[in-house]
């Protein structure tokens, strides 16, 4: 298991260290800083064996966290660890920042002692440990409340306490999808696959039942099968599209968050859970087939001689013309040895930035169904470098109001049947955001 | 660099501020005193002062006391004492918060003062009400075990522990599971875990309702169990799945190493089977989706998965395509996986990508993709061509390390496509200035050689390469030392004096053993009998299979047993990177039950050949060097009785066979004969299959070490129960052969767990004359059986050291025996002048006595003593250019069976040293 946990500054200083083992010395957390933080090469690998001492390490800003082990652990466990360690901090206090470690080091060493017991990983779900582990001392508890942190913690709804009140009950949907792609210069799609969360914000009073719809294949193709109506259509919370009209689509694969119940949706793929109170990321999924690409990127590179480039990009929107993409940015790659640039677009502003050896050429809005361009002239400096210019890809962001898999919430019931509030009166909100994930074009 | 010293002042107001009456300042004073610690400065002076402040109803400020005492209890064991009132005290607090904490803390403090009083609280703390408490307590048995063992036993800990299994809640029920595992480790033959089918369903229950975390304990605990039969473990592998739609990655990666070991019991033709397989894919292509430390331990494990079961990701390729912005573990391991998965269907995506990829920046990323562009021209067939003009490409962008690697990877392509595409040598030539590194260089000079016949040039090439002989690496250096014979084999006529130099060069000028040793073979190859050397040196090269890089079936086994761990991480077991991994447990996969094939490892689907395996690019010059070497491939081993002269009787037996006759079981999958063989590291042999002794089963060789003769035993549970009380016996035999001590098996030894045993033996035994002679007949016991083998031994582990024979004894001994007991044979093929045979016999034991050359024959005369003091004398007569020996034999015995046996080993004596 964990041996001990540091976390360093940029400088490789110490800022915090625990040692839960006794297999790990004081001398381990030299060694990472001189082997891995000092090292002059780039990181070759995030688990590091220094002396049979393993070391696990992720960064954050300017803020090394590692883990250190001699036995054979479950690295993927370490690794999960390290990054839940990052979001109970950032929950607690904002930022990892070194200033922000250094002002709340006691805290740190508090939920370090709670979160991780000789090196085995126990409760850490912000929600629960902010119920006795604040920041402004323990208030007296009575022994009712005491019991029930206890209870929450180790209890199988650890991620939720009882006796939650909410004046309005409300709950808002986000579809967030990230799209991929990988385009050949001919405009074949070499990969493209869509990873999208469902994150829900719920202020729900009590132990509320939730149950989640969505148009997914497996389940849409089966109550087709079975004749019945869809009564969830009924309260069907509607999803503004933005490509075709699909009725359903094939889902990769999908995670949950550990609120649903895994063997259920195993047995009848239905999504069933009683929800953390707050900001929790539900669901997480990937698809594959008959993706909306929002955008098209046409290249055109030409050489002219060997100290000049030509380059000329153009941008196809391909959604519903009523919708707008926004923050769109396209970033053409220049070679090392550009000496200017000259530019011209017809919509939006490009410039090019020298420091990042690319032409960045920003759109703040753009309707479906336009077209745009960019053309560049490229000055090259002669160099006696025999290798080509690797010519990377060109990059795009943007960001579109609907799910590009074709995604569609149908329903989220609510059902809490201790209080009397019905599905009727709770507030949903739903909300598709499409955004570029790796979205690339090769030229 | 960080030595820091606190300054008297300093631990002097802290100490004031310790001691304050006000709570705020105190409280501010040692979280100074906590800042202090962190950085590594020592403020253990203030011990006393900070235990003061233990006290105090205010939960923050004893926590950080706590804290305090974890680091320092140790370097002063003597004042922690003081500390043990409070921490019994707050065991009995009403706030469970604070029972918990106290028990949590006093199990990190490492002071066996502080553990005996630990004991009465932990007890308590296991049975609390709370199951908060109880969880920590688990945990906490196992801090006490790493301290104490023998007193968490003594104090029945462990059965409290296992109790805590079938606690209603599942947060207790993981913490027992995780730390009793770990118990378990460093007991490998306690029942602890003690896994049923009945605490499996507990396990399974909990597995649904406990913390993302504790489903991990619960499944890495899982995965230890053996499933009696292919419905329990279909019925576990279904209640399982659901898991693998679990967010987080360590849970699933947990889940598909239970999936992937169970699975080997389902039988292949079982629908369920299909279903899971298919079911595998979907979550481990979203691991990729991950962060990118986790695609990396995910990728390590796919790689894994992927040669274990290629069938489950072999649709989706693009995945595994390489990202522009990945890190570059990310891309090398990527990359890997394209090549494992990159077949007919999908080559020419492949091919385009790796293209792609063979212009990008990082250099190490740059080698691979050109490698992998070779690979993939020797594993599929049809896109060879596409592969080496892609490969000449790259080699006209004069980039020069895509130009060395291209060399390195198109030498391969020769290999596996002879005659096909040599025309691009003259291609390949024009390079030959900018090699720098000593694999692309040694790469070139092997095609050059090889195809020295077509290169007109090859002489003045290989000649260049001569000038700075003793700068090149070894590797270069011994490329180019065959190279150049080769090149005289082909061409001698003008090469004579070339030869000449690199065997001087080899031989006289060179430190390295190796250099020499093959400089003096070729050297002599070349001098006895020039025909022969071309028949060895040019031998027809079997062909280099396609899978490359794979690991070695066994460790490939293991390694899917760890799934998710830093072994699958590292692709090591855990033995190699573990401190004192005390009993070296070997994890197994299960044996498929259902299905006739009981014992068989089902590697892949049914029609599937196990792929053999080419060595990965660095052994590669080595190995070729060794086929170079190796007897022709027509002419098989004599056959053991071929050239014997005796009495029709076989007293040879089987056991002889497996040394003289057959050769020894290949070890290189790709069928190369192993390179280092002599009698001393024979290869095990089953001795007593398992079928036969209730799961039982016994492998070994023998051995002469330092005088002594060992049996080295290796004995496999593979039954379902823990086997102990073992105890061996010899029959009476015909060297007296008997143990000289107890079979040393110390610790039981568990279900699917091998222990290796050495036993040494005397020879001071009863004696009875055994048909055939050095067979031997064994009786193993265990705690369930008595069981019997019979084995045969080399005669050659009982020449003793002592068996050279004064000269003048020698030739009256000679005469004294009569002629009936003379026998006389041949040895077939053996390659040795007569100073090296005997120099070979000599470390065997057999002594030569004088040398003579009569009439261009070398005569030896040799002596050897066995180990009941019967001598056997020798005459062995070689021939320069012949590579028959003959052999005549006298011993003192009388019977020709002694006479028969000893030449033989001389004939297996003679074998080893012509390998050599």
């Amino acid at each position: 298991m964990i041996g001990g946990l540091f976390i360093y500054n940029h400088k490789g200083e110490v800022l915090i260290s625990r040692v839960y083992r006794d297999d790990i010395g004081r001398n381990a957390v030299d060694a990472f800083r001189v082997n891995v933080i000092h090292a002059r090469q780039q990181v070759r690998s995030p688990v590091t064996n220094i002396a049979r001492t393993s070391f696990f390490h992720v960064k954050r800003s300017n803020i090394w966290l590692a883990a250190v082990t001699k036995q054979n652990v479950n690295a993927a466990m370490v690794f999960e660890f390290l990054y839940k360690m990052c979001d109970v901090m950032t929950a607690y206090f904002g930022k990892i920042s070194e200033e922000n470690i250094k002002n709340n080091f006691v805290l740190i060493y508090e939920l370090l002692d709670e979160i991780l017991d000789f090196g085995y990983p126990q409760n850490s779900e912000t929600g629960a440990l902010k119920t006795f582990i604040t920041q402004t001392g323990i208030k007296s508890q009575s022994k009712e409340e005491q019991s029930q942190i206890t209870s929450q913690v180790t209890g199988q709804i650890g991620w939720r306490r009882e006796g939650i009140k909410y004046r309005r009950n409300e709950l808002f949907l986000d579809v967030l999808e990230s799209v991929n792609l990988l385009m050949s210069p001919q405009g074949q799609v070499l990969s493209a696959h869509v990873s999208g969360r469902v994150v829900m914000k719920s202020y729900l009073s009590g132990m509320p039942e939730c149950k989640f719809g969505m148009n997914d294949k497996i389940v849409i193709d089966k109550q087709g099968k079975g004749g019945a109506t869809d009564e969830a259509g009924k309260s069907d919370l509607g999803g503004s599209g933005g490509g075709g009209g699909k009725q359903s689509i094939a889902i990769d694969d999908c995670t949950f968050h550990q609120c649903v119940r895994l063997s259920k949706f195993d047995a009848e793929r239905s999504i069933s859970f009683i929800p953390p109170d707050g900001e929790c990321e539900l669901m997480r999924y990937r698809t594959t087939k008959d993706i909306i690409l929002p955008f098209r990127v046409i290249p055109l590179v030409r050489e002219v001689g060997r100290t000049k480039l030509e380059v000329k990009v153009v941008i196809k929107s391909n959604f519903k013309p009523s919708l707008l993409a926004q923050k769109i940015e396209v970033r053409i790659p220049t070679p090392l040895n550009t000496s200017g640039v000259q530019v011209i677009c017809m919509k939006g502003k490009a410039k090019y930035k020298a420091s990042e050896n690319a032409i960045v050429w920003k759109i703040k809005r753009m309707a479906g169904m336009k077209e745009s361009q960019i053309s560049a002239e490229i000055e090259l400096l002669p160099t006696n470098d025999k290798k080509k210019w690797a010519r990377p890809p060109i990059s795009m962001n943007f960001e579109v109001p609907f799910a590009p898999s074709g995604l569609k919430v149908r329903y989220l019931k609510v059902f809490e049947p201790k209080l009397n509030y019905s599905d009727h009166d709770v507030i949903k909100w739903v909300r598709y955001i499409g955004r570029s994930g790796i979205y690339e074009t090769r030229c | 660099m960080l030595c820091f010293h606190v300054c008297a002042g300093e631990i002097f107001e802290l100490k004031a501020e310790l001691n304050s009456d006000k709570k705020e300042k105190k409280k501010e004073a040692v979280k100074k005193v906590i800042a202090s610690m962190t950085v590594g400065k020592d403020v253990s002076a203030l011990f006393p002062d900070v235990v003061n402040c233990m006290q105090t109803d205010n939960l923050e400020l004893k926590k950080l006391v706590y804290l305090y005492l974890m680091n320092y209890a140790k370097s002063q064991p003597d004042m922690a004492i003081m500390a043990v009132n409070t921490f019994v005290k707050d065991c009995e607090d009403p706030n469970p918060l604070i029972r918990a904490l106290a028990v949590r803390t006093m199990g990190c403090i490492r002071v066996d003062k502080i553990t005996e009083y630990l004991c009465e609280p932990l007890r308590k703390c296991l049975k609390d009400e709370d199951p908060y408490v109880r969880k920590t307590a688990a945990v906490c048995v196992a801090k006490l075990h790493d301290i104490n063992a023998q007193l968490v036993e003594d104090q029945g800990f462990l059965d409290t522990l296992k109790d805590l299994i079938s606690d209603s809640n599942p947060m207790v029920v993981a913490n027992a599971v995780a730390a009793l595992s770990e118990i378990a480790e460093s007991h490998p033959n306690s029942n602890l875990l003690d896994l049923n089918p009945q605490s499996i369903n507990k396990l399974l229950t909990a597995l649904n309702e406990c913390t993302e975390w504790g489903q991990i304990f619960i499944l890495d605990c899982l995965a230890n169990y053996a499933p009696r039969d292919d419905r329990e473990s279909q019925s576990i592998c279904e209640r399982v799945t659901p898991r693998l739609s679990h967010a987080n990655s360590a849970v699933v990666l947990s889940a598909v190493k239970v999936l992937m070991k169970f699975m080997e019991m389902l039988p292949k033709d079982l629908d369920y089977y299909g279903t899971l397989l298919k079911k595998l894919a979907p979550p481990l292509v979203t691991l990729l989706s991950a962060e990118p430390e986790l695609q990396y331990v995910a990728l390590r494990n796919i790689n894994l998965i992927v040669q274990k079961r290629p069938e489950i990701l072999k649709h989706e390729m693009k995945v595994f395509f390489v990202k522009y912005n990945d890190p570059i573990y990310v891309k090398l391991e990527k990359l890997d996986i394209m090549i494992r998965l990159a077949s007919q269907a999908n080559i020419a995506q492949v091919l385009a990508e790796l293209k792609e990829y063979a212009t990008e920046v990082d250099v190490d990323f740059v080698r691979k993709a050109v490698r992998a562009i070779g690979r993939c021209a020797i594993k599929v067939e049809q896109s060879a061509e596409r592969c080496v003009s892609t490969l000449l490409d790259l080699i006209q962008t004069k980039v020069n390390y895509v130009v060395q690697e291209a060399i390195v990877v198109i030498k391969d392509i020769f290999r596996k496509y002879p005659n096909k595409y040599e025309s691009v040598i003259a291609t390949l030539c024009e390079n030959l200035d900018s090699l720098d590194e000593p694999e692309a260089r040694a790469a070139m000079i092997w095609i050059v050689g090889e195809y020295a016949e077509r290169i007109d040039n090859a002489d003045e090439l290989l000649e260049s390469f001569l000038e700075g002989f003793h700068d090149e690496s070894t590797q270069v250096q011994l490329q180019l030392l065959t190279a150049i014979v080769k090149l005289f084999l082909k061409k001698p006529t003008e090469t004579q004096e070339l030869v000449q130099q690199v065997l001087s060069l080899a031989t006289q000028d060179s430190d390295n053993p190796d250099l020499r040793d093959r400089g003096y073979i070729y050297w002599r190859l070349l001098s006895t009998d020039p025909v022969a050397a071309k028949e060895v040196v040019l031998a027809e090269k079997p062909l280099i299979s396609e899978e490359t890089d794979l690991i070695e079936p066994t460790l490939l086994e293991e390694l899917i047993c760890h799934i998710g761990t830093l072994a699958s991480v590292y692709h090591k077991p855990p033995s190699a990177f573990v401190e004192g991994s005390r009993g070296v447990m070997h994890k197994r996969l299960p044996a498929r039950t259902g299905s006739p094939d009981v014992g068989t490892i089902a590697g892949g689907s049914g029609t599937e050949t196990a792929p053999s395996i080419i060595p990965s690019q660095g052994d590669l010059l080595g190995d070729l060097l060794n086929l170079d070497l190796a007897p022709p491939t027509t002419t098989g081993p004599p056959p053991p009785t071929s050239g014997m002269q005796m009495g029709g009787m076989d007293l040879l037996g089987g056991g002889l066979d497996s040394l003289v006759g057959s050769p020894m079981p290949p070890r290189h999958a790709s069928g190369l004969v192993p390179w280092h063989s002599s009698v001393d590291d024979l290869c095990p042999q089953v001795w007593l299959p398992a079928m036969k002794a209730k799961g039982l089963e016994i492998s070994g060789t023998f051995a002469r070490r330092a005088g002594v003769i060992q049996m080295e035993l290796t004995l496999t549970n593979k039954a379902m129960s823990v086997m102990t009380d073992f105890a061996i016996q010899f029959n009476r035999n015909s060297f007296g052969l008997a143990p000289a001590g107890p079979l040393q098996v110390l610790s039981p030894l568990s279900p699917n767990q091998t222990i290796e045993v050495s036993l040494p033996l005397s020879t001071v035994g009863p004696v009875m004359k055994m048909e055939p002679l050095n067979n031997l007949q064994v009786a193993v016991k265990n705690n369930i059986d008595v069981f019997y083998f019979s084995c045969q031994y080399p005669i050659s582990m009982l020449f003793v050291e002592d068996g050279k024979m004064e000269r003048q004894v020698f030739l009256a001994t000679w005469k004294d025996i009569p002629n009936e007991n003379e026998s006389q044979f041949q040895i077939k093929d053996c390659h040795l002048n007569s100073d090296a045979a005997s120099n070979k016999l000599q470390a065997s034991n057999i002594f030569t006595i004088a040398k003579r050359t009569v009439e261009g024959q070398d005569m030896l005369y040799m002596s050897i003593k066995l180990s009941n003091g019967i001598w056997v004398l020798a005459e062995l007569r070689v021939q320069t250019g012949n590579p028959n020996y003959t052999v005549s034999t006298e011993d003192g015995w009388g019977t020709t069976g002694g006479a028969v046996d000893s030449p033989s080993c001389v004939y297996v004596v003679c074998g080893s040293c012509y390998e050599v």
